[in-house]
């Protein structure tokens, strides 16, 4: 037997593992079916003995061949015999097999009924994971109902990880065993409020599944499931109850009006997803999509949500993702047809800076507007604020504006006389009053020219007969204009009669063409050289100048301020030299307003000429389209368009191969790489287009240097070098450990534990701000430290003493600090106020002064480390005035913060580690250059432990969480290599402290 | 619910394959062919979700591996979809750096890993921490 033993072990070095099988297979691609064979002889021979390494070894390869193919149902027996090992490593090998190759034909499968019940028991968990998981790929009937009541018991297990599995496994027993859906039910149904998340999706998704074959059965659940609903954060599991409930309501109605609002509620935050996923490519279909919702839709609110979204989504990052401005003209126009919006003020916003903003989209943008006013009887009835009507204030200025490009400005014009505009809201009748004088003028000229004088004092006529309308307008300021433009038209038309020549001066009332100028525009013109801002143009007052506080000096005062008169005069030919430095200059300014007779030829003919957009015509797009635009045709032409272009492109990059010329490719930084083929239909270049030409390059748009918030732009989150240390810092700890309780409100005074705090730095953050003070930079820092304190007496709370320090030279105040909640950590506020309120910091700052205050936060597991983002929010005063300001930061909880400092003797800490209750991990870190002394205060001070015991270098060390965990470790240092074994009753919390140690240790 | 995971490169040889029902095994070796073959055919701008006779196909391609997942109509694509870049991001982790090598020399580890993410067809797991702690009090047994 002896011998045997020995023989088989000394074989075994021999065999192979699945890692030589593989590396053979791929030895042999020629003869890989032969090579297989011999292997499966070995394999063979490897089965028949009786060590269970051997054994497990050759199933393993086994498993590996079955996945390429091989029948390897012919060593059933021996899986299950591998299965049945009592050590893990071989045991988990046999039931992976078994998953792989066992099915309801497979006839030794009932002679595992017993070894998978034994280990579906076992009080090792993974024995009972891996059981389970085997047990879903080959439960038979028989098997079902042997083992159901066990796997039923286990769905109340007290680990989660063996509950959520059990759950699950339960759907195959009811298929294959139907009779225990009814008794197993009641406790899945419990399941649906496990405490875990994980079970409850669990349970979540076993009753979809049954619910898909029978409803009905299920409606009981609902008011468990609706809870669900608006309480879980998992949107996996909301989809699915979403779709259950689906399901659900065509058998019960009144469950349709109970899903409203929660619905809504998520389709509101799908909806905002749509910002980040829409591209040049998708656009307009995303669009359409939500055209046909805003159809279909009831109710205004949602109605309105969904177009200020489709205007959200179009309109953001300057219309970047628009590639044909005719289609967003199109979306417009169609969107006034809603009935009850009370966005007609967003979609006139729109209309205006749509037209003005794209020059070549305006001809276009007139012909529809033009449209509007003509069909203004449709839109006029929603007279109330906001509403629909608005748009009609949009197309009155755009007609009148770019007149130059309607078609029938006759009939528009006439359009804004009739009697129904009087009914509009009085703003809107101001505009078209305004706007219908820009249109006569720009008719009276056409007729002029043309020299049809007749038409021209017919139009005067028609102008002279409705204006009165108007006059008698209630609303001052529509009175007013159109008694002013009514005694024009008169003071014309006494012109005209005479024969006189008018619309010349008439359109020089309206001459300049309106150009937009982007915010950023004044700051990218630059300074020309040797112009020195700060300099004094003219000396500044001296003090000395308050004559009747020093009566003395008055001769001598009179004396230079005489000089100085004289000082301008002095020098002729310096004038002249700086008139033509100031002449060069305004030449420059496209700010500056020339005194040239016509501003805007000029402007025209500068450097800017390229980037004045020239439309590209097609004909196959409907210019005038009868009667209500479609935006839907666009969404066609568009996708011929864009077949076309690209059929010319791949014609080009064949020539360009052929020549064998790389042409640059167009650099424009907007663009994601698959929306570059995609050229707008218009060439549109708003941004160019609205800066001064002799603008900066615009690289460093983004990183102005004069961003406040530039210098935030800090990682956070890397582990802080020595130098980076704040002084400060270093005096509050010596203060702080020398009186620890001087700052303890939370700690109850009758408490007889040992009140023991540490305090410790986490993190510094260090925040400049940057301000611009006319011409002069004055700059600002805001410096914030804190630390995390546990709290013996409240197992749940930590506070956060955060120290704010005032860096610059303005007064802070009325700051506010708030913190994005987690699920698991939170800002304790006080009672009544949302998650969205801050809390007030209670002082203001004078400039260089710092102050402490403490904020509690309570967290539900202390077991991870927590990171929460924050705002503080503050207001700057100085000299210019008050501005508010925002800092942003992270508070790092970090494991060992929620430790506090216990002292433990050794006999007692031995005790807790013979108790077996605690669950062991280590570490190990190399290259320790420190002493073990110095290494132990470091364990002491940064990770809140006690030294228990020390032996040369060896100690044992303990401390406490605030929810009571024991966490022991035991330290030892063997030349330059530490390691570190840590007990504790959680292992999560064990593993991520230790992680937390590592990271101290390796730094050391 | 999930019917299969398949791992298979660009040669169709199959590296790893789980049936969550059971399949022969000479159907295994044709539908994994077939399911290959579909999913080469297709170009990186087409999406990745496939009819495939009775089922919906969910696939993403890593270097010369394909992932590929069948499932019926009323599982969610998108959740299959992130299901398999949550594996490769846990086996990445598991193996630093991932290679096809990994997987065909550690098979059984993979399927571990997989046994803790999808379980009887349902994704179970998700949490990478805690997808590995059997691995890892596996690998500390086989040490000592």
């Amino acid at each position: 037997m002896a011998l045997k033993m020995v023989k088989g072990s000394i074989d075994r070095m021999f065999d192979k593992n699945l890692q030589d099988l593989v590396r053979g297979i791929r030895n042999h691609k020629e003869d890989e079916a032969k090579y297989i064979s011999h292997c499966i002889d070995e394999i063979k021979q490897e089965l028949k003995q009786d060590n269970i390494a051997v054994k497990a070894n050759a199933v393993c390869k086994l498993t590996y061949l079955q996945m390429l193919g091989y029948d390897i149902s012919w060593a059933a027996f021996n899986i299950i015999e591998v299965m049945s090992a009592s050590k893990f490593t071989f045991k988990r090998i046999g039931y992976l097999a078994a998953s792989q190759c066992f099915h309801e034909g497979t006839d030794v499968i009932m002679l595992t009924t017993n070894q998978i019940r034994k280990d579906l028991s076992s009080p090792n968990q993974y024995d009972t994971g891996v059981a389970l998981t085997g047990l879903s790929c080959f439960v038979t009937p028989d098997l079902a109902r042997d083992l159901a009541n066990d796997i039923m018991t286990l769905m109340s297990h007290t680990k989660p990880y063996i509950r959520k599995k059990a759950v699950l496994i339960m759907y195959k027993v009811f298929l294959k065993y139907p009779e225990s859906l009814r008794p197993a039910f009641p406790r899945l149904k419990e399941k649906l409020e496990d405490p875990d998340p994980g079970v409850q999706s669990a349970a979540v998704n076993v009753i979809c599944e049954l619910a898909r074959r029978n409803p009905k059965n299920y409606l009981s659940l609902a008011p468990l499931f609706f809870k669900l609903m608006t309480s879980s954060t998992n949107n996996w599991v909301l989809i699915k109850i979403i779709k259950l409930f689906g399901a659900l309501t065509p058998l019960e109605p009144r469950l349709g009006k109970k899903l409203i609002e929660p619905l809504t509620n998520l389709i509101h935050r799908a909806l905002d997803l749509l910002y980040g996923m829409v591209s040049k490519k998708n656009l307009m279909e995303i669009v359409k999509k939500l055209m046909i919702h805003v159809d279909k839709a009831e109710g205004t609110t949602y109605r309105d949500e969904l177009l200020t979204k489709i205007i959200d989504i179009c309109s953001q990052s300057n219309y970047q993702y628009i590639t044909n401005f005719e289609w967003y003209i199109s979306i417009l126009v169609e969107l006034t047809r809603l009935e009850g919006t009370r966005h007609g003020h967003l979609i006139a916003a729109q209309m205006l800076d749509v037209a003005i903003r794209v020059k070549a989209i305006r001809k276009f943008a007139v012909s529809q507007m033009a449209m509007l006013l003509d069909n203004a009887h449709l839109i006029a009835s929603n007279t109330q604020r906001n509403g629909i009507c608005e748009v009609l204030y949009a197309a009155a200025w755009i007609c009148g504006e770019f007149s130059e490009h309607l078609e029938e400005s006759n009939q528009t014009l006439e359009a804004m006389l009739r009697p129904k505009v009087t009914t509009l809201p009085g703003h809107i009748q101001a505009v078209y009053v305004q706007n219908m004088v820009k249109l006569y003028a720009s008719i009276l000229q056409q007729k002029e020219q043309a020299g049809e004088k007749e038409a021209a004092q017919e139009i005067t006529q028609l102008m002279v007969d409705r204006l009165p309308q108007f006059v008698q307008s209630a609303d001052l300021e529509v009175q007013e204009r159109a008694s002013c433009i009514l005694q024009l038209i008169k003071y014309i038309q006494k012109l005209q009669i005479k024969e006189v020549p008018v619309a010349e001066e008439v359109i020089a009332l309206f001459a300049g063409e309106l150009n937009p100028v982007a915010p950023k525009a004044q700051k990218k013109v630059p300074v020309p050289e040797g112009l020195d801002l700060d300099a004094w143009i003219n000396e500044p007052p001296s003090d000395s100048e308050s004559e009747d506080e020093k009566p003395k000096t008055i001769f001598h005062d009179e004396e230079q301020r005489h000089s100085r008169h004289r000082q301008p005069e002095i020098d002729e030919e310096e004038l002249a030299r700086r008139r033509e430095v100031r002449k060069q200059e305004q030449a420059n300014n496209p700010f500056y307003i020339k005194s040239s007779p016509s501003p805007q030829k000029q402007y025209q003919d500068t450097p800017g000429v390229e980037h004045i957009p020239v439309v590209q015509i097609d004909l196959s797009v409907p210019l005038k389209v009868p009667g209500m635009p479609m935006s839907d045709q666009y969404v066609k032409l568009e996708e011929e368009r864009r077949h076309k272009q690209k059929l010319e492109k791949d014609k080009k990059k064949k020539k360009q191969k052929k020549e064998k010329k790389g042409k640059h490719r167009r650099h424009n930084s907007l663009h994601t790489e698959s929306d570059e083929d995609i050229a707008p239909a218009q060439h549109v270049d708003i941004i160019t287009e609205e800066m001064p030409e002799n603008a900066l390059p615009s690289d460093e748009d983004d990183k102005d240097p004069n961003d406040p918030y530039k210098a935030l732009d800090i990682d956070l989150d890397k582990p802080l070098a020595d130098s980076e240390k704040l002084p400060v810092q270093r005096h509050r700890n010596a203060e702080n450990l020398k009186s620890p309780d001087t700052e303890a409100p939370l700690v109850g005074k009758k408490s007889k534990k040992p009140k023991k705090k540490e305090k410790k730095r986490k993190e510094k953050e260090q925040e400049k701000e940057k301000k611009k003070e006319k011409e002069k930079r004055v700059t600002e820092e805001g410096k914030k430290t804190y630390d995390i304190q546990g709290n013996l007496q409240n197992d749940s709370q930590v506070t956060v003493s955060v120290i704010f320090e005032n860096k610059s030279t303005s007064f802070l105040k009325s700051m506010e600090l708030n913190v994005l909640d987690s699920l698991n950590a939170k800002m304790l506020r006080p009672e009544g106020s949302s998650v969205h309120d801050g809390i007030p910091v209670p002082f203001q700052l004078p400039p260089g002064i710092s102050n402490e205050a403490q904020f509690v936060f309570t967290l539900q597991s202390i077991v991870m480390a927590q990171k929460l983002k924050g705002t503080l929010s503050f207001i700057v005063k100085n000299d210019e005035g008050s501005t508010h300001e925002k800092l942003d930061f992270k508070v790092h909880f970090s494991c060992a913060s929620y430790l506090i400092t216990t002292p433990c003797y050794s006999d007692a800490f031995a005790k807790l580690l013979e108790s077996g209750d605690l669950h062991m991990s280590s570490i190990k870190v190399d290259g320790i250059s420190i002493s073990f002394q110095h290494l132990l205060a470091k364990i002491c001070f940064y990770h809140h432990f006690s030294v228990v015991e020390r032996v040369d270098s060896c100690a044992s060390m303990y401390s406490r969480s605030i929810q009571g965990h024991h966490v022991c470790l035991l330290v030892k240092k063997v030349s330059n290599s530490v390691s570190v074994d840590g007990k504790c009753n959680d292992s999560t919390l064990l593993s991520n402290l230790l992680d937390e140690m590592k990271e101290t240790l390796s730094k050391c | 619910m999930i019917k299969f995971f398949l791992m298979v490169n660009k040669q169709g040889q199959t590296r790893l394959s789980r049936y969550y029902e059971h399949v022969e095994i000479h159907k295994r070796t044709m539908l994994e062919a077939e399911v290959i073959k579909n999913c080469l055919s297709r170009s990186k701008e087409q999406c990745s979700f496939i009819e495939y006779k009775g089922f919906k196909l969910v696939y993403r391609q890593y270097a010369a591996l394909f992932i590929v997942v069948g499932i019926n109509e009323t599982e969610n694509e998108m959740a299959v979809y992130e299901l398999i870049h949550n594996f490769v991001e846990v086996l990445d982790r598991y193996f630093s750096r991932v290679s096809e090598l990994d997987i065909m020399f550690n098979l059984d580890r993979v399927h571990i890993i997989l046994d803790e993410m999808v379980l009887n067809g349902c994704i179970v797991e998700t949490n990478k921490n805690r997808i590995l702690a059997p691995l890892f009090v596996l690998d500390k047994m086989a040490e000592s």
